[in-house]
């Protein structure tokens, strides 16, 4: 009878995520100059969603109670091969595309085996992983420059049928095609497991090996994904260490933001990117505010900060103090 | 009686840890259809056995046939995917994940390469009926059901996966006693299915009422097996720690002076919904249980005390006045001199990859340390004292305690509290899941503690402990001091019965005023 209760408790994180990205996007809006309209919508989820899919690929790591460092450079990487490969023809442009995907997978590939074989932690695994992929992009593009094929590109960024912004439904498509059947699957509950308890997974028999694996390798393919959409967008490809290292640092803010626990073990990509609209969006809100643009990473951290505490508030309520160290 | 080719077989199994043998050259037979107790005092060799058995543990030398044909488990999925299960003493559950999730956390039902939750969710709920575990809800986050909830989940997850041979180590250990009964029930169905269970407890009457053959194990080695019922207890208990076996508990003295002024006492502590108005008094000298089913706020009692749980009304008095305990630090400290030896040994009790020196010295390190630094032999002239006076076994005093065998790490807990010197002892179900020999061990310790004037509050799950070591025993039921049992009132009956609470109203059980006290 109290089955919803359960399903709702289980979802609970992400359905706040949700509804603090409604609340703030409706006050974006409502003091937005041009109101509620197609461009405006259109130019928000266009920024949101290269964000999301880093925060997915962080997703995947952190819910093995891992974490991906390379993300950023990754996402560089596949941007700068995309400004190479995804042109010509639109059989070339798929294949250009399939490239750039395999590319993430490999890299992502890379890091698993790193982690799993090498037993390194992972923040020590990706960060030099990281420095070697961003090595690559910048010999890829030494320059800011390339192309991208603009059919695809505009295709991508636009706006389909009343307003809806083509890339969100990419996403969406992504979320419906991945992420859903991956949480259904047992590969999808073995990642959860072994962000819970490996100890407990490995004697239950689980494939943690394989689970964690899979966890990295999916994260280099959201990266790539995410590298994609960024080449779209810019019609180029740019080896830049700024962005590199401001979208790794991004990805863990929107996770923990949509209730991903950096313990591992619970949240989900969906809460995630809402992790990463409501980010999108504080930045938004300033601008609509009208802040100093100086003050801006200042904002950005306090409001962080205060969000991460937020997610901590069920510390004060624990009555126990051995909960706390749990 | 014919000797029919058995189902599993392991011989001439070694394994060695370091320079510690944990196996020699051990050998096990288990037939289909029949209960196979395994006996031995902790560090015997049994856990390294059912883990070599079940894939987590490679042996050194030696041959495991299965069916008659010689196998190799090289992880547990291996050894499962052949049919054996264990349920392990550490419980193999993922806190996160529901309990539907769990019991099918290996091969869920599927729909089209998915997961079915929904048919997952109602085989769920068969497989916790055929367990006995009706009252746990299918989707609730295994975090959130206490620990003998956990266990009943575990035995309905090993289930599921219907195995062929069923291990169970200490499955019963943090069960009730309604919950036990309903266990063996289910294990006695599956072996007249044809399973083969093997089955390790340190709770003699299990034993008796489930084997067929028992086999004992004692330092690495199998060293006796028989048909069930051959041996007396006293003969098999000497087989098991190789030494005679006297008076397991120590004479209880005459009890202490009503007069003597209580050195601890609680006036109406309520916490949550968890504790009600509980009051209680023990004075120096006395050894005062605590009863009652698992899970009815003892653990949150002496948590209570020792200063851990926020928000706790009422008062607690040390040698009559009111005092306010913030933390273990403020418990500890000379003024109040309290001690608790924790539940979880491995999580509360220990840090299990330092030395033994330094998990004895840290809860004293105040007394050995001057100007913030700590005075190494006078540390090591307090560590060598524990040691004796407990007799740990160790190689040395900067081995890490994580390879001591249970019931020394068990002592090591102790010991750790001991060297603080305190006046007020809290247990927390001390000899959960350790070796006879060691039990016996903690009792004269106990004993002793209480005769030089050393207040002790002690959680037990085990009845006969209760009785053997408690001049007085606090029934608890619901939060509340159900019944206080003392002297002759004292028994396995009176026990049982107040802590079902049968003797109070039965229709509302839980507000019904409580009696005695």
């Amino acid at each position: 009878m109290s089955d919803w209760r359960y399903r709702v408790a289980e979802h609970r994180s992400t359905l706040l995520a949700a509804l603090v990205f409604v609340a703030m996007f409706a006050i974006y809006v409502g003091n937005h100059s041009a109101g509620f309209s197609a461009n405006v919508v259109q130019t928000a989820a266009n920024k949101g969603v290269l964000l999301a899919f880093l925060a997915i690929a962080q997703t995947f790591v952190v819910l093995t109670s891992g974490i991906d460092l390379s993300v950023g450079a990754m996402f560089i990487l596949t941007n700068c091969l995309a400004s190479w490969i995804v042109v010509g023809s639109a059989a070339m442009t798929a294949l250009g595309v399939a490239g750039v995907l395999l590319a993430g997978l490999v890299c992502g590939a890379v890091n698993g085996a790193i982690v799993i074989f090498g037993r390194l932690q992972p923040i020590v695994a990706t960060i030099a992983s990281g420095a070697v992929y961003f090595g690559i992009a910048l010999a890829l593009r030494p320059n800011p420059g390339g192309d991208v094929s603009s059919d695809l590109a505009d295709m991508l960024t636009g706006q389909l049928w009343g307003g809806i912004p083509a890339s969100l439904v990419v996403l969406f498509a992504v979320i419906l095609a991945i992420w859903l059947p991956f949480r259904r699957s047992s590969l999808g509950r073995a990642v959860y497991a072994v962000g819970s308890s490996e100890v407990a997974a490995y004697m239950s028999g689980v494939a943690t090996r394989r689970a964690k694996f899979a966890a990295y390798t999916l994260s280099g393919l959201f990266a790539a994904m995410g590298g994609l959409m960024l080449t779209f967008f810019t019609y180029s490809g740019e080896a830049s260490s700024a962005n590199a290292a401001t979208y790794t640092l991004n990805s863990i803010a929107a996770v923990v933001l949509g209730g991903v626990s950096l313990f591992g073990g619970t949240g989900s990509a969906v809460g995630a990117i809402f992790g990463a609209l409501i980010f999108r969006t504080i930045n938004d809100l300033l601008f609509v505010f009208d802040l100093d643009p100086l003050w801006q990473p200042l904002f950005l951290g306090i409001v962080l900060l205060i969000s991460v505490c937020i997610g901590s508030v069920r510390l004060l309520r624990i009555r126990n103090r051995l909960d706390l160290f749990g | 009686m014919d000797a029919p080719v058995p189902l599993f077989a392991m011989t001439g199994i070694s394994k060695r840890y370091g320079g510690v043998k944990a196996l020699d050259k051990a050998s096990l037979a288990l037939h289909a259809g029949r209960i196979h107790a395994l006996l031995g005092e902790n560090g015997a060799g049994k856990s390294t056995l059912i883990k070599i058995m079940s894939g987590v543990v490679q042996p050194d030398e030696g041959s495991l046939e299965f069916d008659g044909r010689a196998v190799r488990f090289p992880a547990p999925a291996a050894a499962n995917d052949a049919g054996i299960v264990c349920i392990f003493q550490e419980l193999s559950l993922i806190p996160d994940l529901s309990v539907a999730d769990n019991i099918f956390i290996a091969m869920p039902p599927r729909r089209f390469g998915l997961i079915d939750r929904k048919t997952q969710r109602r085989m769920a709920e068969e497989w916790l009926a055929l367990a006995g575990a009706e009252d746990v809800h299918p989707l609730a986050p295994v975090k959130d059901l206490p620990l003998s909830r956990r266990q009943m989940v575990e035995i309905a997850k090993a289930l599921a996966r219907r195995p062929r041979i069923l291990i169970l180590d200490e499955a019963t250990s943090a069960l009730t006693a309604a919950d036990v009964g309903k266990i063996l029930a289910v294990l006695k169905r599956l072996r007249s299915e044809g399973l083969a269970l093997l089955y390790i407890s340190h709770r003699m009457q299990e034993i008796e009422e489930l084997a067929d053959d028992c086999t004992i194990f004692r330092n690495g080695c199998n060293v006796a097996s028989y048909p069930a019922g051959t041996k007396s207890h006293g003969e098999v208990v000497e087989l098991m720690i190789g030494r005679e076996y006297s008076h397991v508990f120590p004479p209880k003295p005459p009890p202490v002076q009503a007069a003597t002024p209580p050195i601890l006492e609680a006036r109406g502590l309520t916490w949550t919904n968890r504790l009600r108005d509980i009051s209680l008094a023990v004075r120096p000298g006395e050894i005062v249980g605590l009863g009652g089913l698992d899970g009815q706020g003892q653990r949150e009692l002496l948590l209570a005390l020792f200063g851990v749980l926020r928000g706790v009304t009422g008062e607690i008095r040390i040698e009559g006045s009111p005092v306010a305990i913030g933390g273990p630090s403020a418990a500890k400290a000379a003024r109040i001199g309290m001690a608790l030896i924790p539940e979880d040994r491995k999580t509360e009790g220990l840090m299990l990859p330092m030395s033994v020196r330094d998990n004895l010295s840290f809860a004293a390190l105040g007394g050995l340390s001057t100007g913030g630094f700590i005075d190494r032999t006078a540390e090591a002239r307090a560590v060598d004292e524990m040691l004796r006076l407990l007799a740990i076994k160790t190689e040395g005093i900067d081995v890490p305690v994580a390879t001591l065998s249970g019931g020394n790490q068990q002592k090591v807990v102790i010991a750790k509290w001991l060297m603080m010197a305190p006046r007020i002892i809290l247990l927390n179900d001390p000899t959960r899941g350790i070796d006879v020999g060691t039990k016996q061990e903690i009792y004269q310790l106990l004993r002793q503690l209480a005769d030089r004037g050393v207040a002790i509050l002690f959680y037990s799950t085990d009845y006969d402990e209760l009785i053997g070591c408690c001049e007085r025993v606090l029934v608890l039921y619901d939060g509340r001091i159900g019944r206080e049992l003392a002297g002759n009132e004292l028994t396995e009956r009176a026990l049982v019965g107040s802590a079902l609470n049968i003797a109070t109203d039965t229709e509302e059980a839980g507000y019904a005023p409580a009696i005695g006290a």
